[in-house]
């Protein structure tokens, strides 16, 4: 039962995140939803690797009776994360420049492009 | 000799990723010196991925361990290690990446003339953007293929931002952004659904162990995923808002890559679809949604090109439009391969498979062209509307011609690469159905009367006084534009070499999944 728990944290993250998106004008908003996803996304995957009563997966100090989580997950998840900082820096400058050419970070204003 | 060969894939990305990063120093030193190097590179890129390409066509696949020796240790049933892993698909369709990414570098030489403010950064990105290119066409591991994914569009995120004197680059790059994020993180999560049901990463590993296990309801909800994420990212209808402001508001050298960055999703989608689940999908639907998104793409892509009135924004939509093509190709490709015996496809499906895949290489080619020259007019008159242009025939005939072969061969007018994908398109749909054909024969009349209008509109009229005494754009232009222009002709004139030497193998490659799991052991 416990362990279903970050399953279902997943599902309501990802719907804040979604909500968020589709339904916020905001452009630092948008950008939360994005790293809410991510978020969401990586809980997702660190849940996958996780074993019942299992120690760190380090090599080095595993005891060898004991199971240990699920080293992959964790290795694919921290890639991820960097990732995620890398668009998020990204979408935080070019929210500032649109607000310096703008001078709105609405979506409904931020609508030069059309057609 | 033959251990310097398998390492090419590996060469192939780290080469522009490192030369990248050392752009930004040199560039500090001396501009003419970094743009030498910058195109050497890109060059010498390219040559190793056309090396790779008639390696694996003559020899088959390559595979590359990275960090772990080939065999896996017998104790562990889990292969530890990451692999690139390169088939004939993979090899040809990165040589559009290569190819777009040399000629854009040569075409930037002089198009960024007026302000030279961060080209250093332009050409790392532009790098970046080629070695995570090829790794997205070489890499056989479906967390890698997330991470180039990423890589790809992160780079062409910063590179639709930087030339902006309006602000329009930066929302155009805010919104690809945001769609690019978004359909990664369901990628991944896709990702993370197989792992945890057949513990591995490998795209050839997975294949094996769904075919022992069976197809079942979470592979279904991770295929849902894979290909409604790799389609947005791909400029599919109804996920195709993005591409029109993204290609649009960029430079046109970045245009050009842009396309090819989009095939690279789509051949992601193939991908996915053939070499991951492939026999494992026991049905048509699959197929039948690609030949449908086909259908929806090219015609929603012509008639909303049709009534734009800016000439970038013109060719985005015609871009959606040829997408549709490849999608429909491929699409009845799968229809015949699911509904035909376990192992063989009926010759119609086979020929359609060659026409899609085909039509995505000569896409490239001819959409490139056609941005360069919209490129060269935007340079020379600093003018994107098609009614305040004009009379540009009489200062700028190379650019005419150019454009002339682009606007043909996007038409399928023979004799031009795009008529020769396009007919084998025509017929094999043909078989299957030959609403498909009525639709797709449409769809290119209406690219046709388009393009009448653009050639009419741009280049022909009375001699306007603004424009006189503009002349021709520099040589480093013309020499990209020649380049892709002879390539647009030749591949129509000898359509039959290319598709026996490399378009035949691609399509086999993507048809034989059991070759693409053999690869991996």
């Amino acid at each position: 039962m416990i362990l279903n728990l970050p399953f279902i944290a997943v599902a309501v993250l990802l719907l804040i995140g979604f909500y968020g998106l589709l339904f916020k004008d905001n452009l630092i908003k948008i950008t939360m939803s994005v790293v809410i996803i991510e978020g969401a996304v990586n809980l997702f995957l660190v849940s996958l690797g996780y074993v019942e009563g299992a120690v760190p997966p380090v090599y080095t100090m595993a005891p060898f009776e004991e199971p240990m989580a699920f080293a992959v997950p964790q290795a694919l998840v921290i890639t991820a994360i960097v990732i995620g900082i890398a668009v998020t820096t990204l979408m935080l400058a070019l929210s500032v420049r649109i607000y310096q050419t703008y001078g709105t970070l609405d979506t409904k204003e931020v609508r030069r492009l059309r057609g | 000799m033959i251990e310097f060969i398998q390492k090419l894939p590996l060469i192939a990305i780290l080469l522009p990723l490192i030369a990248g990063l050392a752009t930004i120093l040199i560039g500090k030193y001396s501009e003419k010196i970094r743009n030498i190097w910058v195109s050497s590179i890109l060059g010498i890129t390219l040559l190793v991925i056309v090396a790779i390409l008639f390696e694996v066509i003559r020899n088959g696949l390559i595979t590359y361990t990275l960090g772990a020796p080939q065999t896996t240790p017998e104790a562990w049933d889990v292969p530890v290690r990451i692999i690139l892993e390169v088939d004939a698909m993979g090899a040809f369709i990165a040589l559009g990446i290569g190819l777009t990414t040399f000629l854009a570098s040569l075409y930037s030489w002089r198009f960024f003339d007026e302000d030279r403010l961060g080209m250093n950064t332009y050409y790392a990105l532009l790098m970046i953007t080629a070695a995570g290119g090829a790794g997205f066409a070489y890499t056989g591991d479906l967390f890698n293929l997330f991470v180039f994914l990423e890589i790809t569009s992160i780079s062409a995120a910063g590179l639709v931002a930087f030339w902006s004197k309006k602000g329009t680059p930066y929302e155009a790059s805010f919104k690809f952004l945001v769609i690019s994020a978004v359909s990664a993180m369901m990628f991944l999560m896709g990702v993370g659904f197989i792992y945890g049901q057949y513990n591995a990463l490998n795209i050839g590993m997975v294949a094996e162990r769904m075919m022992e296990t069976g197809f079942g309801t979470l592979d279904q909800l991770a295929l849902g995923l894979f290909v409604a994420s790799l389609a947005m990212k791909a400029g599919a209808v109804p996920m195709h808002m993005w591409i029109p402001d993204a290609y649009g508001e960029t430079p046109a050298p970045i245009s050009m890559v842009m396309v090819t960055i989009s095939q690279l999703s789509l051949y992601g989608l193939f991908r996915v679809s053939f070499s991951l689940y492939g026999f494992n999908l026991d049905g048509v639907a699959l197929g039948w949604i690609i030949v449908i998104l086909g259908l929806l793409t090219m015609f929603i892509g012509v008639m909303m090109a049709i009534i734009q009135k800016t000439i970038k924004r013109l060719m985005a939509y015609h871009a959606i439009s040829q997408t549709g093509y490849m999608l429909l190709g491929v699409g009845v490709g799968l229809v015949a391969l699911m509904s035909g015996d376990a192992g063989s496809i009926p010759i119609y499906g086979q020929q359609a498979m060659e026409g899609g895949i085909f039509h995505i290489l000569n896409h490239a080619i001819y959409k490139g062209l056609l941005f360069l020259t919209a490129g060269a007019v935007i340079y020379k008159t600093n003018v994107r509307s098609l009614d305040d242009l004009g009379s540009l025939a009489r200062e700028m005939p190379f650019t005419t011609v150019a454009f002339v072969v682009g606007a043909a061969a996007i038409a399928g007018l023979p004799p031009f690469n795009g008529f020769a994908s396009k007919i084998i398109i025509y017929q094999s749909a043909y078989i299957l159905n030959p609403f498909l054909t009525a639709v797709a024969m449409l769809v290119s009349v209406l690219t046709l009367a388009s393009f009448v209008k653009v050639f009419q509109s741009v280049f022909l009229g009375p001699k306007k006084e603004e424009i006189e005494g503009i002349g021709e754009v520099p040589p480093s232009m013309k020499a990209a534009m020649f380049g892709l222009a002879s390539l647009t002709i030749l591949f129509g004139l000898f359509p039959d070499l290319v598709v026996e030497t490399i378009v035949v193998p691609a399509a086999e490659a993507l048809i034989d999944q059991q070759g693409y799991i053999g690869g991996i052991l």
